[in-house]
């Protein structure tokens, strides 16, 4: 039964259980929010969607009332304004006053709240919390001076990532957002996924940049600057450049990176091919001697930490495989080292992901060799974005080059893992070729596609029956290890990304990513795979040759020592 | 079985409405709730610890160090206020190097800020251990630190 609403004069239909929000919106009515969330409940904190019904009092917050019949709203009524108004003043009052320094200038809810209401003066100046930045995070600052108290990092860190590294704490004006005992984030249960700072509305969270280091070893002339960018890079930032959204930008983005003066470029396709490989010859091994099974992914850093910190019991199922990054991080500084003749200490790998966690997991000790680290910096897709502006690069009059030997194949199914879902279905391909020799009859996996929390189905591989389970959103993880503990679980293996989309909707990802542009990128990447000739990772030309030269067997000795890991657990407050 | 169990026992039904009881009890027992104590009642409940310390924080009563050996508070009632309690408490932190709501280093003295203790004719009030002084100035301050710091010499 559609319900009739009246706002601003004109009627609008509503269905029953919807917010006054939600009709709005539809409506196409903007109502500003601080705190809303778009798929989580609301909160009605910062209060400025407050709006005017008739026969009421008070002015009430949109975003929590439920449609009743024949409501009479209206939206942008002078009480209404001067309220948000105030709102926004009361706001402004104790906030540092650094706009033109901070690192979400003009990406910022709360500046283009105060140019949307004409805030022009301070009004009421109030006393403003000491600036206290917590910089103890390989990958998150946070400064609690410029933070509103709207509580989105509290729910999205409770509700989609399971972890609740922050609550608030205390009450009246010394309420604060703090971690568990008020540590800092690198002592706490933080998994450094990022989606806090995606979400935060101002610059209280935002990533610590790498941006200064990297110029300056590029400005280093005794220095080779090796530069690699993962599969979900090339198709995430077409947006922001203006260009068509969800457009492959490989070409393009090799010649701007070459532009800036990296002296290689990669592409970590070509590692996520390898890391596919071995992920895959691990799983056939542990299948043939039914040992540690179901296995579990080891790409997303952030799902690793938590493993660490809450699961520990998990350790032996986790495949030991590294995570792209750090396989072709190794192999810079190794197999291309010596090929080249370059001294180790001679390169500077930088690694452009789309991923906070992944700071963390470059400074990871076991991603070190003899002292030097695989990686030495990693840029988020923010973080690229700004020097390409900072290089002045026009991307419209750039023609498209190749990436650099001897990495520069790949295959679509190293393209696949960007999205939730497509591991597991390139370590399905893989598999089957690594337990029968043979390929897999239907490549195309559509169960394991979608947006799901959880997803599951089997495969039949030779002989075998073998169950594929992926996990979008670490939150749901620890229903499925309960069923492991408890022997329930009847699948082999288990793909868990901590970011809800995988890694197109990484912590490192531009601000404006919504739903649509989710699509879009997924959408280029389904694509993708449906056009390209070589859509497995062991048909990939260079990393056959790459085994056959150097690395020998997957899951062999030299690949083990290279390319896999190990994990150790870890003592936080959970 | 330690005594946090034995704590811990007492509460056989896992729901969330015990933690205050609980906490309330491990504070009587220990003097304040401990990050050890915290992590075991998060297990117990199976509460993130950050909600746990979030809750604690959000109550005057609940403290996370122990208190010092006198406690004394400072009353921040409306009426003491204005008698001026903010220039007994700025120079009750300043000789007593520390800061509301933390411990000296010896662990002799620690400083609250209390709600109305309802003597308000008599503000400013401090009181130390539960016993109350009224009327408290700078000089009557001095006195009174200068007391306890003697029978501890």
């Amino acid at each position: 039964m559609p319900i009739e609403i009246e706002v601003n004069n004109k009627k609008i239909q509503a269905k029953k259980g919807e917010t006054v929000l939600e009709v709005l919106n539809r409506g196409g009515i903007k109502v500003p929010t601080l705190c809303r969330m778009e798929g989580f409940s609301a909160t009605g904190a910062c209060r400025m969607c407050v709006v005017e019904v008739e026969g009421k009092s008070d002015l009430i917050p949109s975003c929590s009332y439920p449609i009743e019949k024949s409501l009479k709203i209206r939206t942008h009524t002078p009480r209404v304004i001067k309220a948000r108004k105030m709102l926004v003043e009361l706001l402004l009052s104790n906030h540092p006053d650094d706009c033109l320094y901070c690192s979400s200038n003009s990406n910022c809810e709360l500046q283009d709240m105060a140019v949307e209401l004409n805030i022009r003066e301070r009004r009421i100046s109030g006393e403003k919390t000491k600036a206290n930045i917590d910089q103890s995070s390989p990958g998150i600052v946070r400064d609690p001076a410029k933070c509103i108290l709207c509580g989105r990092c509290v729910r999205v860190c409770e509700e989609v990532l399971g972890v609740s590294t922050f609550d608030f704490k205390k009450r009246g004006h010394k309420t604060g957002i703090a971690t568990s005992m008020d540590k800092d984030l690198n002592f706490s249960n933080c998994v450094h996924c990022g989606q806090c700072l995606v979400v935060c509305p101002t610059g209280s969270l935002y990533e610590k940049t790498n941006i200064d280091v990297v110029q300056q070893m590029l400005n280093n002339r005794d220095i080779e600057v090796i530069v690699q960018y993962s599969p979900s890079i090339a198709i995430s930032i077409a947006d922001e450049l203006g260009l068509r959204p969800g457009k492959d930008l490989n070409g393009i983005l090799n010649a701007v990176l070459r532009r800036m003066g990296f002296s290689k470029i990669f592409d970590t396709s070509f590692a996520a091919d390898i890391a596919i490989f071995e992920q895959a010859a691990e799983l056939a091994d542990r299948i043939k001697n039914e040992e540690n099974i179901p296995m579990i992914s080891s790409c997303c850093p952030a799902w690793i930490k938590h493993m660490e910190q809450s699961f520990p019991d998990m350790t032996d199922h986790v495949s030991t495989t590294k995570s792209p990054q750090q396989v072709l991080g190794a192999l810079i500084k190794t197999y291309y080292a010596d090929k080249e003749d370059i001294s180790p200490e001679k390169i500077f790998s930088v690694s452009i992901m789309p991923c906070t966690a992944k700071k963390f997991e470059s400074q990871r000790e076991e991603m070190t060799q003899r002292g030097i680290s695989d990686i030495d910096a990693v840029l988020t897709t923010r973080e690229l974005l700004k020097l390409i502006r900072l290089y002045g690069i026009d991307v419209h009059s750039i023609d498209e080059e190749i990436s650099d030997n001897p990495f520069n194949t790949r295959s679509s199914a190293s393209k696949l893992v960007s999205v939730s879902g497509g591991l597991s279905e390139s370590v399905a391909r893989t598999l089957c070729y690594h337990l029968t020799g043979k390929e897999l009859p239907d490549l195309k996996i559509t169960k394991l596609r979608g947006t799901k929390e959880f997803r599951k189905t089997d495969i039949k591989v030779g002989k075998h029956n073998v169950g594929f389970a992926v996990i979008n959103g670490l939150g749901a993880a620890s229903n499925l290890i309960s069923d492991i503990r408890e022997g329930k679980s009847k699948v082999q293996f288990i793909e868990i990304m901590a970011c809800p989309g995988g890694c197109i909707n990484g912590g490192g990802q531009p601000y404006d990513t919504d739903e649509k542009s989710l699509k879009n990128r997924s959408k280029a990447i389904y694509d993708l795979d449906e056009k390209e000739a070589i859509k497995v990772a062991h048909k990939n030309p260079n990393l056959i040759n790459l085994y056959k030269e150097f690395l020998g067997e997957p899951f062999g000795e030299k690949a083990v020592k290279l390319l896999h890991t190990s994990y150790k657990k870890r003592d936080v407050l959970l | 079985m330690s005594r946090l169990d034995e704590i811990l026992e007492k509460y056989p039904f896992v729901q969330r409405d015990n933690l205050i009881p609980i906490l309330q009890d491990i504070q009587d027992e220990f003097g304040c709730l401990t990050e050890e104590a915290i992590v075991k009642v998060g297990k117990y409940l199976n509460l993130p610890t950050a909600k746990i310390f979030g809750l604690a924080s959000f109550y005057n009563h609940f403290r996370f160090v122990k208190k010092g050996k006198y406690h004394i508070k400072v009353c921040n009632g409306t009426s003491c206020h204005a008698y001026g309690n903010t220039l007994i408490l700025n120079e009750l932190e300043k000789k007593l190097e520390i800061k509301s709501d933390e411990v000296t280093k010896d662990g002799n003295f620690s400083i609250e800020e209390s709600t109305c203790m309802a003597s308000c004719g008599n503000g400013p009030v401090v009181s130390v251990n539960e016993r109350y002084y009224t009327n408290v100035d700078i000089e009557k301050l001095v006195e009174i630190i200068d007391y306890y710091k003697g029978l501890e010499e």
